[in-house]
This record gives C-alpha cells, structure tokens and sequence, in this order.
C-alpha cells in the first residue's frame, strides 16, 4: 500500500536532481520521514547522502523537515508524519537551515 | 592547433575556460553545479574528455560528479565514502583524542593508465579509490591504519589529504601529503604506507623534527623525475632527491616562505613557481603587491615575476591546489586566487594576465593540453 505525498526540495537539491522543486511521490505505508526519503531516494538516486548519513540514517545537521506549520526535524525517523501530509493534502517540505551564505 | 582548457573550481560552483594554443583570448563556461563548493576537479590524462569534479555543500554533504565530454554534460557518480574496519582516533585541535568523521573530497587523481581508476584524498585525511569511474569508492585503509594515525591532528582547514602523486614510472608507488600529519609514501600500490617526513622542521609543534604532525601544504613532482619532490610546507619550501626519504630546505632568498601553492615548469624539472605568502596569520601577499617566485635551479634561488600581477592593494590568497602549468611548447602557468581572478602566463611566469576575474573565490585550478 502506498500514499500520494508531496514533497518540496532545496533549490540546490532539485537543481541536483533536474527535477521541479515540488514532487509527488508515492510512499509506503506508514508514511514516515523514513518512508518518505527513501521513496526521494528511489525516484532520485543522486540525492542519497544529501539529505541524510547513507550509513546512519541520520538527517545531515543543516537539513529541516516541515510541515503543517510544525518543525518536524526532530521527530522520530519512523513517526508518522501529519495526516495532511500522509494524505497529500500538505506538503512536507525540506529545507536548508538558514546558516549564513 | 593544441588547445588548453582550464580547470577551475570555486566556492560557489565551477568553471571552465577554453583557449586555443596562443592563450590570449578566452571562452568561459560555467558556473557548473552553482552554489556548491568545488574543491577539485581533475581530467583523466588516458581520455582527456573524462573529468571528475568534487561537489561539496555544507548542507547537502559530498557529491561526486563525473563528464564524458569534457564538461559539456555532467552525471553524478557515487558519493559513498565508508571508513573501512575500525575507524579509530586522531588527535583534535586540543590534542584529545577524536573519532574520524568523513567530511570532504579535496583532491582527486585520475590513474595515469586507466579512465575508470580515480583517487580520492579526503577529510578527515583518508585515501580512497574508485576503479569503476567513480560509481563506488574503497578505501586504501593501510595509509590512516599504518599506526602513526592517531598522532595526526587538522590544519586549520581541517585533517585533509590534500595531494595525491601518481608515480609514472612505478605504478606501485603514490604520494600523498596530509595537513597536518605530513607526507606519506606506499611502493605496493597502497597497501603499506610510511611517512616520508625526515628533514622538516616544524616550531609549532613539541618535537618541531617528529615523524608526523607537520603541515604540509602541498608537493609537486616533474613526471620525468618522479624521485624529486618538492613541497610548500605551512612555512619552508623543502625538496628531496629521494622520492621524500630525506628533505631539505629550498628557501634561500625567498622573501617570506610561507604558502601554500608550488608547481613545476612542464619541461624545465628544477624550474619551480610558488606564491609567497606573508604568513600564517596574514594571508595575503607580502605588501600588497601578487608576485609569483621561480627558480631555474631545482630552488635556493628564487626571482619575483609580476609582470601584469597586481602591484599594490592585493589581498588575496593562493590556496594549495589552485597552480597548475600546461604542456605547451612554451610552457603556460596558471593561478587562481580567494579574490576569484584566474592569471595565467603563456610565457614561463615573464608576463601575466587575468583571464578571468571576479568569479567566487577559487579553490583549484588545472590545467588540460588538449591535440
């Protein structure tokens, strides 16, 4: 089973990936920041290891994760996200941390 | 007519610049991947159409990008880089111990026989080789394990392994340099390395003549003398006829022998250029003014070549893998400085000129002599 969610990207990682910034992707259930990163992932392998460690699975330190209004980034990998997003009503969106340059 | 083709890679993205072998006028590609830092790109000398890139973000991390014509087009390759086995400890900027933690590409070497071998030297200071044109990457874990490891600490740029030499005669035999661990030398091909500092002399650190622990800035090898090195150390020019079994000082009159760039003349091998810097606190030209030093005879002494460098106001740096000199029958040279100007000499180092300025600041610079 899977969901329709959308997903915003850094303007440097969709230049990364020649793709729009705004994608739909199709997530299995449960979707989680886990299950969405790696449907991103999937659809776009060049984008491993720039949103998250390819060993630890760690999200990288200058990455965010929002949606809803609400700062997601330090939720649990596999937490289910809002249902907005889990529904594609809400887009989950990644983001560089605002950190100078 | 040959033509040049100039590598050039900044803290904002990428840029090639093409001329034809008079190198007076010059084409200008670029940026290519804009908004990332560009540490090192480097041409495959067996298909000079293949180039590989360093892409680096402090957001997004290290991406690996690879060309099959030169330049034109571009495909990300494999970015993964994994410590093998135990990943250990080296010394922090306060001599604790701290773990290895890969942050960066710096450097990377395509193998002097084969397109689809590359070296990549990284930090935290680790050699690794990719022999499928960049897809995967293995590291060469005899180098960080040979034992002198955890006595190495970082620069202030950090623990890189910044230089790689391949040697042509020797297949077996690389050198690597390490700031601030020093240079270092396998003759099986990697898999067992030692250090090759013996004769640097080093103040900042407890035992300034240790066997580990100077900060070497950057070697540079004549192909057709592959046991002659030289080397821009944090401060010293130093040389070694002995593929870095034994140094010595090369400064002689030299202004100030702080750097960090140091390159020799395509056909000339004891022709060498570096770029005095004032020092490690003052990263600009001695007053004010960009000279470019060579020296015809191997070093000691050193004349300033300035003709068409900025004479005065000139802050700018020169960092450690930004020279590099072309093929041509008169042998160009070729710098880029934090100040984003490319200068270039078609004429040994007599005259200079920018082929381009005002680009971010630049990271690397290299050169390709392309039929």
């Amino acid at each position: 089973m899977t969901a329709p969610v959308r997903v915003q990207l850094p303007a440097s990682l969709s230049a990364l990936a020649g793709t729009a910034r705004e994608l739909d992707l199709s997530v299995v259930l449960p979707v989680t920041q886990r299950t969405i990163l790696d449907a991103l992932e999937l659809a776009y392998p060049m984008l491993r290891g720039t949103l998250r460690d390819q060993t630890s699975q760690r999200r990288r330190p200058f990455i965010r994760f929002f949606a809803c209004q609400q700062d997601l980034s330090h939720e649990a990998p596999d937490a289910p996200v809002p249902a907005d997003v889990a529904s594609g009503s809400e887009i989950f969106m990644i983001v560089g941390a605002i950190a100078g340059g | 007519m040959a033509k040049v083709r100039v590598l050039v890679g900044t803290h904002k993205g990428a840029f090639i610049l093409t001329s034809d072998g008079a190198r007076a006028e010059w084409q200008i590609s670029g940026p290519f991947f804009a908004g990332w830092e560009i540490f090192h790109m480097k041409a495959s000398p067996v298909n000079p159409d293949r180039i590989y890139a360093a892409q680096n973000s402090d957001w997004f991390g290290q991406m690996m990008q690879r060309s099959d014509d030169g330049g034109a087009t571009w495909t990300a390759v494999g970015n993964k880089f994994e410590y093998e086995g135990e990943t250990g400890t080296h010394q922090w900027y306060d001599g604790t111990p701290h773990p290895w933690e890969f942050k960066r590409v710096w450097h990377v070497e395509p193998s002097l026989t084969d397109a689809d071998t590359v070296y990549a030297g990284v930090e935290d200071a680790a050699l690794f080789r990719s022999t499928d044109a960049g897809q995967s990457w293995q590291e060469l874990p005899g180098l960080r394990g040979h034992g002198t490891g955890p006595d190495w600490q970082p620069g202030a740029g950090g623990m890189c392994l910044h230089s790689i030499i391949l040697d042509p005669s020797d297949p077996n035999r690389i050198f690597v340099a390490i700031s601030a661990a020093g240079a270092f030398r396998t003759d099986d091909g990697g898999k067992n390395w030692k250090p090759v500092n013996r004769g640097l002399v080093s103040q900042y650190i407890p035992d300034p003549e240790a066997e580990v622990g100077h900060c070497v800035h950057h070697i540079a090898m004549h192909p057709a003398h592959p046991g002659r090195l030289f080397m821009q150390k944090h401060w010293d020019i130093m040389r070694s006829d002995d593929a870095g079994d034994h140094w010595h000082k090369i400064s002689g009159n030299l202004p100030t022998d702080f750097g960090f760039v140091i390159d020799v003349h395509a056909h000339e091998p004891e022709t060498l250029y570096i770029v005095p810097i004032k020092s490690d606190a003052e990263h600009f030209p001695l007053d004010g003014r960009l000279l470019v030093y060579r020296s015809r005879s191997g070093g000691h002494e050193w004349e300033p070549l300035g003709n068409g460098l900025p004479e005065q106001n000139c802050y700018v740096n020169v960092l450690r893998d930004a020279m590099a000199v072309d093929q041509m029958e008169s042998c160009g040279v070729y710098f880029g400085t934090t100040g984003g100007q490319v200068y270039a000499s078609a004429d040994s180092g007599d005259h200079w000129q920018a082929i381009v300025r005002d680009l971010p600041a630049v990271l690397s610079v290299e050169v390709q002599t392309l039929p």
